[in-house]
């Protein structure tokens, strides 16, 4: 999923100052998995910008409501219900939904209300990991399905640095140096053949360094 | 500054036993602040963020979460989450420049015993120090009294804390 986090109130409420109605928009999708802007984080973002501005003397109204998915058409266009209810938007989605909202409704005013982080996943209650960077060419047939790209601190592609040391990565104690998970991992399923071959000059293209990325299926597309 | 200030106690069904045996009367003459107001849940781990937020909105200076101790609660984590989203509620108000000392959270044992009340007269002391809550809708003393006159105790906010979130199709605030 992505994995998003709450700006700071007072960013938000900074956003929002010439606002006096305010349409705060939550996602069920990833966000709301993370905690970050489901239908709860919604009502207690909503609380903290009328309280911020309280106390800043300025009035504001909110509106509070969460879509299935805010990175789909049919869903921003059901925005049209609160047509004329509000000055600007503050989207709880991750950045997709921000955009396509300023994609399709181009005379509304809409704001982020969170920091839109990697793609990730639960490691434990309230914590969440790393674990893809989308980079749109994927090895995770070669490395038993742990990711270099994302989990190596320098994307390194033919093996550990030397900054690994006991299985740790000198970044951080607490991170692990994925290429000694992905040695550990292919010598115990009996693939470590696999570390043989030898990774080339990669492209990166596909991870969005040859400008923004699109996907066409043909056999969808109407 | 004098002023009374306006304490919420959310507490559970188990901190809260003193409060029911001895009645408004009984928590008045052991001490009880006269700004204070029970809110009984079932469980310190049914607080929602967001109840402890609109307390603040409805006018609270200071709020008190009364937990079960961390490793004896009926719910077995209950006062735990409690203590977490008390904790979530604290960094929000330090976000907004507001007291965090605003809110505490409590761990006492069930059954009577005076830090229940001492908890609330910390918190009373504490607010009377700070001031009103700089949320505090800045009305005229004439239009404060209809509300107050309104303002039913105990039994309000513990509605409140168990109420249902966002009705489909957005609520507006």
């Amino acid at each position: 999923m992505i994995i998003a986090e709450r700006k700071p109130v007072d960013e938000i409420v900074e956003m929002v100052a010439d606002a006096k109605r305010v349409l705060v928009l939550g996602c069920r999708g990833c966000v709301s998995v993370c905690s970050a802007g489901g239908e709860r984080e919604v009502e207690i973002l909503a609380s903290l910008l009328r309280l911020g501005c309280k106390k800043k003397g300025q009035k504001i109204e909110t509106i509070e409501a969460t879509m299935v998915r805010q990175c789909d058409k049919e869903y921003i266009e059901a925005i049209d219900q609160w047509n004329g209810q509000y000055d600007a938007i503050v989207s709880m989605a991750c950045g997709v939904g921000v955009n396509f909202i300023a994609n399709l409704r181009p005379n509304d005013i809409v704001y982020p209300g969170v920091n839109t982080g990697c793609f990730g996943g639960s490691a434990e209650q309230g914590v969440w990991t790393e674990q893809c960077a989308g980079c749109g060419n994927c090895v995770l047939h070669l490395t038993g399905g742990l990711c270099p790209v994302a989990r190596c601190a320098k994307s390194l592609m033919n093996g550990p640095c030397g900054g690994s040391q006991n299985g740790e990565c000198e970044i951080n104690k607490d991170v692990p140096c994925i290429w000694q998970a992905i040695h550990d991992r292919l010598t115990r399923t009996g693939r470590r053949a696999d570390l043989d071959k030898v990774a080339p000059i990669r492209d990166w293209s596909s991870a969005g360094h040859g400008g923004p990325r699109k996907v066409v299926r043909d056999d969808l597309t109407v | 500054m004098s002023f009374t200030p306006d304490i919420q106690i959310f507490c559970c069904h188990y901190t809260s036993q003193q409060a029911i045996a001895e009645g408004a009367d009984g928590l008045k003459e052991d001490g009880l602040p006269a700004g204070a107001t029970i809110n009984r849940l079932p469980c310190s781990g049914k607080l929602r963020v967001s109840t402890l937020l609109k307390a603040f909105e409805d006018g609270a200076d200071g709020v008190c979460v009364v937990g079960c101790p961390a490793d004896k609660c009926h719910n077995v984590t209950g006062s735990q989450r409690a203590a977490h989203r008390v904790l979530a509620v604290k960094k929000a108000l330090a976000e907004l420049g507001v007291e965090e000392e605003r809110i505490e959270m409590h761990h006492l044992e069930r059954g009577f015993h005076p830090e229940f009340i001492d908890a609330a007269v910390a918190m009373n002391e504490r607010v009377m120090g700070f001031g009103p809550s700089p949320f505090k809708d800045e009305e005229t003393p004439a239009e404060k009294a209809p509300k107050k006159a309104a303002k039913k105790p105990a039994k309000k906010a513990t509605t409140k804390a168990g109420k249902k979130p966002a009705k489909k199709g957005g609520k507006k605030k």
